[in-house]
């Protein structure tokens, strides 16, 4: 068991792919030469070879599309995004093209392909650069959505997302990169749909994923004082989501809060809550509460965008809301 | 303002009711109070008070009108000062009968609804969606997952008080009243899984007379109905002398004129004090758990015009021969008059039913659900029997009892006839 930050095990994780298919290959701005505006792919252009670590101009919808051709005809691409904000300039090619040719072309046309790089809020770097994209891809049906907290998920989700016949959405987040884990020394992979109980509780369920899993463990640490006793989930996939896993825990607990950074409306806890009262309406005690960005552009104001963001005290709040207390 | 008088609901299963009798006319001053109005629910008629002060403005819901759903407008009452034209300023909802005669007199303009037309019936409520649960025709709020485990633990919602926001009642409170174990009442059994068997269509081929089904005919039809088809019955007969318990009837009632004890106040108290004895045959099923209750209540069937209502002796093993006696005189009285209240009927843990009166030798009785039993009474009457192997003659009362195979097995049956027989033929044993 080494420890190792996010940053290092994704890079890791790239190079062992490469290593293991010669198809995989990484394309993006700075990938190579820079390696990595946030220094994921230290050491790859050494290893791979500008062949296959390749830098491409400063146009999303261009390299996203020659990395959905690539896909279409048999290579495993990694596009990453240096965020995902500027991947909104390639979203056709990555709705239109990459996640419905699958289906349009009656199954004989995939796009083995991991869109990748950070995503959400970093820090003050304001209302364009700081968007959540995670419910907007969960949304598209043909997309697999992926977003780890943890190094060890991120290392072995990101090998599920390469080995994977169909287009991958990976929401890396930039603050999570300098975060050090435990991470197994063997070769592992951890299934995509798959979510993660990081916390056993008894009272409340506390959905999250990506940094949410910070702030929500944090909280079940001070509820733990209050006594009231909080099971955190970190659901790791999006989509498919693992909604199995909720509903079992909900069963238990009776109470569910959720947890994101993007805006409320339409979200991934709106869709964890919907699918919960769905699934377990009987097994509920109270409204499921969901803890979300603000439903604002993000300030850029330091103090403001602290307050935009789920906060351990909103968290906190939400779950007492629900225990009654 | 004009305040709108609202339909009430009289008791927790109220929906709808018959807006019996005006006892006040438009025009007439009214106090906080006041009786202004009767309406007959499902069992009983019930008066309707006056919340508000001021002149009965319009009356929207003429007497005589069936099937009037709770909350709808049925009056408007005017603050000293107002017009009577202000009235119109309240509209009655558009489900609401059409106001009758007297309406048009108070508004000035012609009344929209044509007062000669015949009321035109609300809409019944939707049959599909089981009612949400409802205290004083308040919906109670509750989380589903309470509403759950109250189900299970056969615990009505009614009877608790929600500790979550606006008095929503949470699992917490559904755990403190099963701990608690006193709060637990039987719960309105459950919705009847009726089979999947169409009603045969009644097509009549001889002349008939249409009797309209009032609310209690419709209650007693479901309830029963629902029993048949969802408890399993079984049946035990005992013959009991009653010579003895004829001959301490008489010397009692000689030695006073305050009270008359009947036959069936005898009944009442031994099947009371026999359910003491076994108590798993006072008890009821839900599928969580039987519910053993911790007081005797015994429902007494009381025939009335047009049905029967069952008022309930409580506590029925802590009361002496002139209690019941005072109480069931009473109960009859005014069930009579349909003047019982609707906590003097509504609970009960075991039924009576005694048709002694009418010359009835024997006979078997529907339980009353959730209730696990009723005792039917016959006649007592001078039969022949066998005594030390010798015909002889004495007053027999045969006494069958219905049960719940559910809670009450035949042995538990037959050990609960077992003391009531005993104290029966031996009524001085009653005192002990």
């Amino acid at each position: 068991m080494a420890t190792i930050t996010v940053r290092e095990a994704l890079r890791d994780a790239m190079a062992e792919e490469m290593r293991r298919d010669d198809s995989v290959f990484l394309m993006g701005e700075e990938v190579a030469e820079y390696e990595g505006a946030y220094k994921v792919s230290q050491g790859l252009l050494a290893e791979f070879g500008p062949k296959r670590v390749v830098d491409t101009p400063i146009t999303e919808a261009g390299f996203a599309g020659v990395g959905v051709g690539a896909g279409f005809m048999g290579l495993r691409p990694i596009v990453e995004f240096m965020t995902f904000n500027f991947a909104m300039q390639a979203i056709d090619q990555i709705i239109n093209s990459a996640a419905k040719t699958r289906y349009m072309s009656g199954g004989t046309v995939g796009c083995p392909i991991v869109f990748r790089g950070p995503n959400g809020a970093a820090s003050r770097v304001a209302a364009q650069h700081s968007q959540d994209y995670s419910s907007w891809y969960a949304h598209v049906p043909g997309l697999i959505v992926v977003a780890p907290h943890t190094a060890a998920d991120a290392k072995g989700l990101l090998k599920s997302a390469i080995r994977s016949p169909n287009p991958v959405m990976f929401l890396e987040n930039e603050i999570l990169y300098g975060r050090s884990f435990d991470v197994p020394d063997d070769d592992y992979v951890i299934p995509l749909g798959v979510a993660n109980t990081v916390r056993p509780g008894e009272d409340v369920t506390v959905v999250s994923f990506s940094r949410g899993i910070e702030y929500s463990l944090e909280a079940a640490e001070q509820l733990a004082s209050d006594d009231i006793s909080a099971e955190v989930i970190d659901l790791r996939t999006l989509r498919p989501l693992d909604i199995d896993a909720i509903v079992e825990s909900v069963s238990r607990t009776n109470r569910l809060v959720t947890v994101e950074e993007g805006w409320p409306t339409a979200g991934i806890g709106s869709e964890v809550a919907a699918q919960v009262m769905d699934r377990a309406f009987d097994s509920l005690d109270a409204p499921v509460k969901r803890v979300s960005g603000a439903d604002v552009p993000m300030p850029y104001a330091a103090n403001l965008e602290k307050l935009t963001l789920p906060r351990v005290e909103t968290i906190v709040e939400a779950v007492k809301a629900v225990c009654y207390r | 303002m004009p305040i709108q008088v609202l339909m009430p609901a009289l008791s927790p299963t109220m929906t709808e009711g018959t807006l019996a009798k005006w006892l006040k006319a438009e025009g007439d001053a009214i106090e906080p109070g006041d009786i202004i109005a009767e309406v007959e629910t499902d069992k009983a008629t019930m008066e309707v008070e006056a919340i508000d002060e001021g002149v009965l403005g319009q009356i929207l819901i003429a007497e005589g009108t069936e099937a009037v759903p709770i909350n709808t407008p049925i009056a408007v009452v005017l603050a000293e000062g107002e017009d009577a034209s202000a009235a119109d300023t309240v509209s009655a909802p558009a489900a609401a009968p059409a106001p009758n005669g007297g309406a048009a007199a108070v508004e000035p303009e012609p009344a929209p609804a044509p007062a000669a037309s015949p009321p035109t019936p609300a809409p019944a409520p939707s049959a599909s969606a089981p009612p949400a649960p409802s205290r004083d025709g308040q919906r109670i709020f509750a989380s589903p997952l309470a509403r759950k485990m109250a189900e299970q633990a056969g615990i009505d919602l009614a009877a608790l008080n929600g500790s979550g926001p606006h008095g929503r009642i949470v699992k917490r409170d559904i755990e403190a009243a099963v701990a608690g174990g006193g709060a637990a009442v039987p719960a309105a059994p459950a919705e009847a899984r009726a089979p999947d068997i169409a009603p045969t269509p009644v097509t009549p081929t001889a002349p008939y007379t249409e009797v309209a089904n009032s609310g209690m005919r419709k209650v007693i039809a479901k309830r029963l109905l629902e029993a048949k088809q969802t408890i399993p019955h079984f049946y035990l007969t005992v013959e009991c002398e009653v010579d003895e318990l004829l001959r301490v009837r008489k010397d009692l009632n000689a030695r006073s004129d305050a009270y008359k004890i009947s036959v069936n106040d005898f009944v009442v108290r031994a099947l009371a004090l026999a359910l003491r004895k076994v108590p798993a045959a006072n008890a009821s099923w839900t599928e969580a758990a039987t519910l053993q209750y911790n007081t005797v209540d015994i429902s007494v069937a009381v025939a009335v015009d047009g049905g029967l209502v069952t008022p309930v002796v409580r506590n029925a093993d802590n009361k002496g021969l002139v209690q019941i006696s005072e109480e069931m005189k009473d109960f009859a009285e005014r069930a009579r008059e349909g003047k019982l209240m609707p906590e003097e009927y509504q609970g009960g843990g075991f039924s009576v039913s005694n048709l002694g009166m009418y010359g009835i030798s024997d006979f078997a009785a529907v339980i009353n659900p959730p209730q696990a039993g009723i005792l039917a009474v016959g006649a007592g009457e001078q039969r022949p029997v066998v005594k030390d192997g010798a015909l002889a003659v004495a007053t027999m009362m045969s006494c069958t009892l219905s049960g719940d195979h559910r809670v009450i097995d035949g042995a538990v049956g037959a050990e609960l006839l077992g003391a009531f027989k005993g104290l029966i033929e031996d009524p001085l044993t009653m005192l002990l």
